[in-house]
Formats: C-alpha cells, sequence, structure tokens
C-alpha cells in the first residue's frame, strides 16, 4: 500500500492504526506493543511530574519522539477550561502542536461532551493547535467542528474502553460523507475484525489502547491490530462486492457431466 | 517561602526562579511544560520568572494513556502513572 498515506494538516502519517499508552504493565511491554503494532502514533495523556520520585521512569525514555509521532490528549478533562489548559501545557512541552482533544461529559459512559469540545476547540485551533477532536458519531457535531478548523475528527465506535466495536457503521458514513477530512475511529473497538470493519467502512484511521492492552496478550494481540487494519483498508480500496440475497456460482455450468 | 506545587503545599528556598526551581526539584525542564498561576510560562522565561510566597505552580509531563483514564486532573497526578 505505497502511496496510501494519511495525511492530516501537513503531517505524514505512515499507519492508520493509532495506539494508546494506558494500562500497560510496564513501559517495557508498552514499547514492545507499539513496535509489534507497527503505528508510528502513539497518544500520551498530560499529568503531574512525580515530585515526590523524581527518578520514575519517563514515558518518553521508552518511546522516541524522534520515532513516533507524540499525540498529547486531554484525557481526563471535564470541562472546556480544564482541556484548553492541558493542550497549551502540551504544546509548551514543545514536542508537538498536535492534540487529541477530549472532554468528557460523564463519568458512567466517558461520552464526549460535545458542546464543551467545539468551545475548547474554537480557542485551540486560533491559538495554533493542530486540534484532533474526539467526538459523538454525529454528523452535525463533525461539521460544526470542520468548520471551526479541526483538520480531522475522531468518533467513537463505542464507549471508551467497552470493546463494543462499531455500533453505528451508519452514523459513521453519513460523518464521512459530511465532512471532507480523516475520520479517525477513537474508542470501543474490541478486537482485530472490528479495527477491519472501521477500515472496511472507509474510516481513515482507528484510534485504540485497551483492546490491545487489555488483551490476554497485549503483544499479539497488536500484531492482530495491525493486520486488522491493513487487511481492512486493502478491501476498501479493492471495492467489496454488492450484498445479494440469492447465491450466484463462482463454477460454470458448461461441461458439467450429466448434462 | 511556601508555594503550591502539583496541587501539594510545599515549602522552598526563597528567591527562586523557575529555572531554579526545576533545578532544585532535580526536574528535567526539556520534557515538562509549567503553568504559573494558571499561566503558561514559555521555556525561554524560566529563568527570568521569578516565584513569589504564595504562588500555585503546575509541572507537567507525558504519561501513559490512551482515551480517558478515569481520573479527573485534580485527582490524578501521580495516582495516574502507576495505573
Amino acid at each position: 500500500m505505497i502511496d496510501d498515506k494519511l495525511v492530516i494538516a501537513g503531517i505524514e502519517f505512515n499507519s492508520r492504526l493509532w495506539v494508546g499508552t494506558g494500562k500497560y504493565k510496564d513501559f517495557a511491554e508498552t514499547k514492545k506493543a507499539i513496535e509489534v503494532s507497527g503505528t508510528d502514533v502513539v497518544t500520551v495523556s498530560v499529568r503531574r511530574v512525580n515530585i515526590i520520585d523524581k527518578n520514575k521512569e519517563n514515558l518518553l525514555d521508552y518511546i522516541d519522539p524522534k520515532k513516533y509521532k507524540i499525540l498529547p490528549n486531554t484525557a481526563g478533562c471535564y470541562t472546556a477550561k480544564d482541556a484548553i489548559r492541558t493542550a497549551m501545557l502540551a504544546a509548551e512541552a514543545g514536542i508537538t502542536k498536535l492534540v487529541k482533544l477530549e472532554v468528557i461529559g460523564d463519568e458512567k459512559t466517558l461520552f464526549p461532551d460535545n458542546e464543551a469540545t467545539l468551545e475548547a476547540a474554537k480557542v485551540l485551533v486560533k491559538e495554533g493547535l493542530i486540534v484532533l477532536p474526539y467526538v459523538s458519531d454525529d454528523p452535525i457535531m463533525a461539521r460544526k467542528l470542520v468548520d471551526i478548523g479541526c483538520p480531522a475528527v475522531m468518533p467513537l465506535a463505542a464507549p471508551i474502553g467497552s470493546g463494543l466495536g462499531i455500533r453505528n457503521p451508519y452514523n459513521l458514513r453519513i460523518i464521512m460523507e459530511t465532512v471532507k477530512v480523516p475520520i479517525i475511529v477513537d474508542a470501543g473497538v474490541g478486537t482485530a475484525s472490528d479495527v477491519a470493519f472501521a477500515m472496511e467502512l472507509g474510516c481513515d484511521a482507528v484510534l485504540l489502547n485497551t483492546a490491545i492492552a487489555g488483551a490476554k496478550d497485549p503483544i499479539a494481540m497488536a500484531e492482530a491490530m495491525k493486520y486488522g487494519v491493513l487487511g481492512g483498508r486493502l478491501a476498501f480500496k479493492a471495492g467489496r462486492i454488492p450484498r445479494k440475497l440469492y447465491a450466484t456460482a463462482s463454477s460454470p455450468i458448461e461441461g458439467l457431466i450429466g448434462s | 517561602m511556601n508555594i503550591t506545587l502539583n496541587g501539594e503545599k510545599r515549602e522552598v528556598p526563597d528567591s527562586l526562579t523557575v529555572i531554579g526551581l526545576l533545578l532544585h526539584l532535580n526536574i528535567q525542564h526539556q520534557r515538562v511544560a509549567v503553568e504559573l498561576n494558571e499561566s503558561i510560562v514559555k521555556k525561554d522565561s524560566y529563568a527570568s520568572t521569578a516565584i513569589k510566597d504564595g504562588d500555585a505552580l503546575e509541572v507537567v509531563s507525558f504519561m501513559g494513556g490512551g482515551s480517558d483514564c478515569g481520573f479527573r486532573i485534580a485527582e490524578c497526578g501521580i495516582k495516574h502513572a502507576a495505573v
């Protein structure tokens, strides 16, 4: 799949599988899973430095920012104000202008607060950040976010960490028809077939974390996800056959014995 | 003087700048971002920004995380690193 690169705001992404760095056993496992997944984009959270135990290992000792595109996120933010502060701090850390904007609306579902997300996105776009917003699978919200300058949108497939897979493929399709920017499915996928399905729908990339980190064998699942994305993308490019209710024989009728 | 650092009261030497504080705490300043009383301190201002008694600072860095970790920032911090 040469020349099938994903480009967002002028940045070329080699992989259509984007991965998170949370919930792993340790940094070594995080590193290994990321390597095996074949990704070049890893999302990280922004958190207070541990003042008491300064010698604690740093994630960036394992994930080389020269090798991977670091995508800071505003996970854990419940207000536009907190998300803006967090995103601005991430940008000031000096590695990237990219941010995965999340403003969470509810602790039980972790669904996005779309209204607050739009409010925060407006501010951050004006500040010059490349804002990739986590959003409900809502075509109207997606359009509003693109209208104010988001170069891609990240609709959820299902609640974060739920592993339920693509719950509403029709909305994703409508989003893809509504906005002409890359669509990155963010959150809710459970296994490689979910990822393949998202790619077959025509989504541009998938971001996941728990589906790999929470698997019995995270390293093996990282590899499965790599092939899920590749297979799904190839199938989308190849163009699947239409669905039909009845059979169509694939062997010729002529030359059958007894005819 | 007394400051609030990452949400906790802390006594530090008088007349410190931001860079002075980071050195005092032995924090690698290349990989962090600093907020002083809710305003971001640019890296090139670390040496010229003085910290006063009663100031509130946030020093953050990148940690593991995917989508939401389930902790609010106020209760996250150190706890998150162990997740």
